[in-house]
């Protein structure tokens, strides 16, 4: 199901939470929503999964408007959105089971639908036999996994992820961004993520939208968004992006000096001999001081952090020419 | 020693069915009036229906009947217990201002239990679709059980102390069994003997119920 949101606005008191964001979320994929704390996030994944109404603005599911339904209409379409939290908030008083089972006791079915339907979900989310298990005995991934089967019963068309694996170790973390994606795939879920890693972005989104101050920076697909980031927030998330582990190196620093350069380059670049020929080229000298390669989604993005030396025209020359083969550059301090 | 046996015996047994049925009259009225304080609470206190007015309007109602001294509270109720039980002495017509003594004690205990429940909980609960009568009785009684338990231990154990006061005024029981014989005959033995069962009663409910609620936080 496609989610738009038409100039939502939410603040609370003097402090406006939200201020004026569009968005066109589409069906059938992984969309992140990123920022750092403070930036908006929780506030706008309430409003978007309905927990909260706008000051002002729209929010449609596929074209209808759902902001402002009433109460009972409210209640149904809760029911067909699931939701996860960075503290799972699984109900204590129900075993594992139990809390899956919640969703379909609540909207209505028999018991013996919803004992099928729990042990189909313990098995979906890998959690097998182990639905008789108290809570507090689970591991976070375990209950992060219960979550997701909980949010999954009643066969919804979105999840929202709200830092869903915020509170997790990395390899944790991992495996829950690979249930997801697998999930995603296999029930044709729309996947909204709001995190403050970018790392989650990384691995698991196909889009992304970057939060600032309560307003939205910059959006595109998550390759764009890595090999050509416009706003200054969205650099400073690149940079302090974790190693990738599952994949490929991560970035290698030859000297703590820092070059002035930054050049990005995707895909097929990252194969190519663009800086060579640059120097064949240009009577430029490039210094490279860190580099590496990283895999997002299903494309590569490389980084090189490097000084071009030369006579500053014949640089900047370099620059449009490299900037035309594709590869974006940033000058530091610029 | 058999009359004493036997005064003590009558008296307990007073004592129990008072404390018995005025623990589920204070229950019946102060379990509502709990939730209801608990969920129109605003919102940064986990109301999940926030009614401010509603909610200070009770509160302060729930806080005058607290702070009344028992004994006149008592006295005030003597009409009220002739109209529902015909009789304004004697063990049955005690539970009247009992309960009612007991019910702003219990609507509070109520209250802070329901909102010790986790917010995230609740949340997730609203997010899934729940209703709010849904809430209430799958997600808030359910999850705030154990502090519930200890809670109502508390009050059967306050009920008791109540009980016993109700017999400086004819209400029958043990507290009474200590006044009019042990004080007003100087029956030192009746008087020893009715504190004691008193204090054994306390430390039994005491501990049954720390079990109970213990064995509840176990199972989580």
């Amino acid at each position: 199901m496609g989610i738009t949101l038409h100039h939502l606005s939410r603040s609370y008191g003097s402090l406006h939470a939200v201020r004026d964001i569009s968005l066109e979320i589409p069906a059938h994929t992984i969309y992140g929503i990123i920022g750092k704390s403070g930036a908006g996030k929780s506030t706008l994944v309430r409003l978007v999964s309905l927990l909260e109404r706008p000051d002002n603005g729209q929010v449609l599911y596929n074209n209808h408007r759902v902001d402002n339904l009433p109460q009972d209409q409210l209640i149904a379409q809760r029911r067909k959105i699931g939701m996860i939290f960075q503290n799972f908030n699984l109900f204590s008083s129900r075993n594992a089971a139990q809390n899956i089972a919640y969703p379909l006791e609540i909207s209505g079915h028999d018991s013996s639908y919803i004992r099928t339907r729990v042990e189909e979900l313990l098995e979906l989310v890998g959690l097998q036999g182990r639905g008789k298990a108290p809570i507090s005995t689970l591991s976070g991934g375990q209950k992060q996994r219960v979550a997701i089967a909980r949010s999954l019963a009643n066969n919804p068309d979105i999840l929202f992820c709200d830092e869903a694996t915020s509170s997790l170790d990395p390899q944790t973390t991992r495996s829950i961004l690979n249930l997801i994606r697998d999930l995603q795939q296999q029930m044709n879920l729309s996947v909204v993520m709001i995190t403050h890693q970018m790392e989650v972005v990384r691995d698991a989104c196909e889009y992304v939208a970057v939060l600032e101050d309560g307003g939205v920076v910059e959006q595109g697909k998550v390759v764009d968004v890595f090999a050509n980031p416009s706003s200054e927030t969205t650099k400073d998330f690149l940079s302090h992006l974790g190693p990738d582990e599952s994949t490929k190196d991560d970035i290698v620093r030859w000297s703590d000096e820092g070059g002035r350069y930054t050049l990005r380059f995707r895909g097929s670049k990252t194969g190519e001999p663009v800086l060579s020929r640059i120097q064949k080229q240009y009577d430029v000298e490039i210094n490279i001081r860190a580099g590496g390669i990283q895999r997002v989604g299903q494309e590569d993005v490389g980084t090189l952090i490097c000084d071009i030396i030369g006579e500053s025209d014949i640089v900047a020359q370099a620059i449009v020419a490299l900037e035309e083969m594709g590869v974006k550059v940033e000058e530091e301090g610029v | 020693m058999s009359q004493l046996f036997q005064l003590v015996f009558k008296a307990t047994g007073e004592t129990l069915i008072m404390v018995f049925a005025s623990t589920c009259f204070s229950l019946l009225l102060g379990l509502p009036i709990g939730i209801l304080l608990a969920i129109t609470a605003p919102e940064q206190q986990g109301g999940i229906i926030p009614k401010p007015l509603l909610h200070q309007g009770v509160g302060r109602v729930v806080n005058v009947l607290r702070s009344f001294p028992f004994i006149i509270l008592m006295i005030l109720l003597f009409p009220l217990s002739r109209i529902i039980v015909g009789t304004s002495i004697g063990t049955t017509a005690t539970i009247v201002p009992l309960s009612i003594a007991a019910a702003p004690f219990v609507a509070r205990i109520i209250e802070s239990a329901v909102k010790e429940v986790d917010p995230g909980v609740i949340q997730a609960a609203r997010s899934m679709g729940s209703t709010s009568m849904q809430i209430i009785l799958k997600v808030l009684i359910p999850e705030a059980m154990p502090a519930l338990v200890a809670g109502i231990t508390l009050t059967i154990i306050n009920l008791i102390g109540y009980s016993a006061m109700a017999g400086a005024i004819g209400g029958g029981g043990l507290g009474d069994l200590a006044i009019r014989y042990g004080y007003q005959r100087f029956r030192v033995d009746v008087m020893i003997a009715s504190v004691i069962v008193i204090l054994v009663l306390v430390e039994v409910i005491q501990v049954v119920g720390n079990n109970i609620s213990a064995r509840m936080m176990a199972r989580r």
